[in-house]
């Protein structure tokens, strides 16, 4: 291996490191001699986590005081490569504060950022990063050309968490020079919203709906469905951005990716921008009327039929099975 | 309240995307229309100067071959003006050249607030807006589902993995807004007729005093070094649903052991 450092930016969320967080810890291990990860809050708390996945040093930037991370985390970043301590690629889940660190990293450093990258292998100390273009029908390879720690933005579930039995990870603080009017923003107050069963982007059965449920009540089909099958609830983005569900239920691009054992697309056409986040789950079942959908050329079994026909059957069905 | 949106003027998304075989970049010199993820953004920029009492709501774009026709649709919808950034030189910019090139024209605005989409329909690097907060020293807040403007403070619901947090931020700032955060409005018949004699600004890289260097192709320090067919899904089985569909899908599910 030639490249000698990588810096993940880790997010951790109760405590533990995010799936996304240890997946890009992992395969950063087989890019790079040293992996280590950047913290913020009560990040350091993870450093066992963080150091079992192969980070060996855990940069703990601290309590942003409620500020939003992109500016301060970047800004710590940035010090570290100004002073020369900083590594040669830093990895980043794309998330929402993951994006915020890209975009600002990206400035303070003046290097491009690669985004949606999907793989991200090594040759001759060259980093060169995957992307799924045309909703997934393509596949792009991309370079930096110029000197400089290369910035990516990773999407969930490109690389398996893979534990490399290390030891816990030593806390160093990093500190955050004061970024002054770009760190301004405050959160004031966080609010959860409830779901039940099993969290959409680790479910083993997803259920989606989209626009061919024709309206916001007949959601409640999917819902039943995921129910009887002990799995998550998702959407297309239409029916997100209609105001029939809430946001965390978006499956695709701007939403999340999932990799289930099975995918159930119910009145969901399959728009690019679904796709990407679905494209990969294991098998893949579209019940759309329209026999032309994109969806049915990704999918192991296609039915052709309206969802207010087949979606009442399956559940009165799997219902008597009890 | 002056408030600037970030537009981007795209292809078609109806019709098939194409990369350029040379660069392998996306192919934008046919017809661009707005992208919908940008309406969105204008009608919360429209609502936004309303409530505040006043106030213009400027557009700031950056697009080959002085194309317009997408800053029609949204000086349509109401905008008052737009600055147009086109210059053979930007072709191959990324995102960081287009921040760049964005920053310095937002700079003549001197708005109070810079809204944008959360990303492009076509390319989704997801990273101009920030890139241009950065830019210009200015606060951000990304993936804004709820927008409210008191004072010299912007009030912002923000999407997160869990829900969404309350932020609230100083002004001038800028703020990413999600589709479905307003419903944009449809131009008028005034609208459309009026947006034809509404100014827009035309501007070169060497207007916004930006290096040759910084943007296009040779700015952008990438390359894309491959682009091969995805490894394709088998082809499955389709059936047609004649009453029997359901039982189908439930014997699918059991092969897979999931009942």
């Amino acid at each position: 291996m030639t490249i000698a450092k990588i810096w993940v930016v880790a997010e951790i969320v109760d405590g533990a490191p995010t799936t996304t967080s240890l997946e890009l810890v992992s395969h950063a291990r087989t890019l790079a001699d040293t992996v280590e990860a950047v913290v913020w809050g009560d990040g350091a708390s993870a450093a066992g986590a963080l150091g079992e996945y192969g980070a060996t040093t855990v940069h703990d930037v601290g309590d942003l005081g409620g500020a939003l991370p992109g500016a301060p985390v970047a800004a710590a970043i940035a010090a570290a490569v100004e002073a020369g301590s900083g590594p040669d690629a830093v990895l980043l889940p794309a998330t929402y504060d993951g994006r915020d660190v890209a975009g600002r990293l990206s400035v303070k450093l003046d290097r491009p950022v690669l985004t949606n990258v999907v793989g991200l292998t090594e040759a001759d100390g060259v980093l060169s990063s995957q992307h799924a273009i045309f909703g997934g029908a393509e596949i792009l390879t991309a370079r930096f050309t110029a000197a400089g720690p290369g910035i990516f933005v990773i999407r969930a579930k490109s690389f398996p968490a893979e534990p490399s039995g290390g030891a816990p990870a030593a806390v160093v603080a990093a500190t955050a020079p004061d970024t002054g009017a770009a760190n301004a923003a405050r959160i004031v107050a966080r609010h959860v919203e409830e779901r039940t069963g099993p969290k959409l982007d680790e479910a083993d059965v997803v259920v989606s709906g989209g626009r061919g449920l024709g309206e916001k009540d007949q959601y409640v089909l999917i819902e039943q469905l995921a129910g009887l099958l002990h799995g998550a609830a998702g959407a297309s983005r239409a029916i997100v951005d209609a105001g029939w569900v809430p946001y965390s239920h978006q499956v695709g691009q701007t939403g999340k990716t999932v990799k289930p054992t099975v995918y159930l697309a119910c009145g969901i056409s399959g728009a690019t921008q679904h796709m990407v986040g679905m494209k990969n789950s294991k098998n893949i079942v579209a019940i759309n009327k329209d026999q032309d959908a994109p969806i049915f050329q990704v999918a192991d079994l296609g039915i052709v039929g309206d969802v207010h026909k087949v979606l009442p059957k399956l559940i009165e069905t799997l219902q008597a099975r009890g | 309240m002056n408030v600037v949106v970030c537009v981007k003027q795209i292809p078609d998304p109806a019709a098939p995307p194409a990369l350029d075989p040379g660069s392998k970049t996306l192919v934008r010199d046919g017809k661009l229309i707005l992208d919908d993820s940008d309406a969105y953004g204008v009608e919360m920029a429209l609502q936004l100067a309303d409530a505040a009492g006043g106030g213009e709501v400027t557009l700031v774009s950056m697009a080959p071959n002085g194309e317009v026709s997408g800053l029609r649709t949204a000086l349509a919808m109401g905008a008052a003006k737009a600055i147009l950034v086109s210059d053979p030189a930007l072709a191959g910019t990324d995102a960081l050249g287009t921040a760049k090139v964005l920053a310095a024209a937002i700079r003549r605005a001197e708005p109070d607030l810079i809204l944008a989409a959360t990303e492009s329909s076509d390319g989704y690097t997801g990273t101009t807006p920030v890139q241009i907060a950065e830019l210009l020293g200015l606060p951000s807040v990304t993936f804004a589902k709820k927008v409210e403007v008191t004072g010299s403070s912007v009030k912002v619901e923000r999407q997160t993995e869990a829900g969404y947090d309350e932020v609230e931020c100083p002004l001038p700032a800028v703020v990413t807004v999600t589709a479905g955060v307003v419903e944009p409005r449809y131009p008028s018949f005034k609208g459309i007729m009026a947006a034809k004699s509404k100014p827009v600004e035309n501007l070169t890289v060497a207007d916004l005093g930006i290096d040759a260097d910084q943007v296009g192709a040779t700015g952008a320090r990438q390359e894309i070094t491959e682009v091969v067919p995805a490894e394709a899904r088998a082809a499955g089985e389709i059936v047609v649903d004649e009453g029997e569909g359901h039982l189908r899908v439930i014997e699918f599910l059991e092969q897979l052991k999931v009942l």
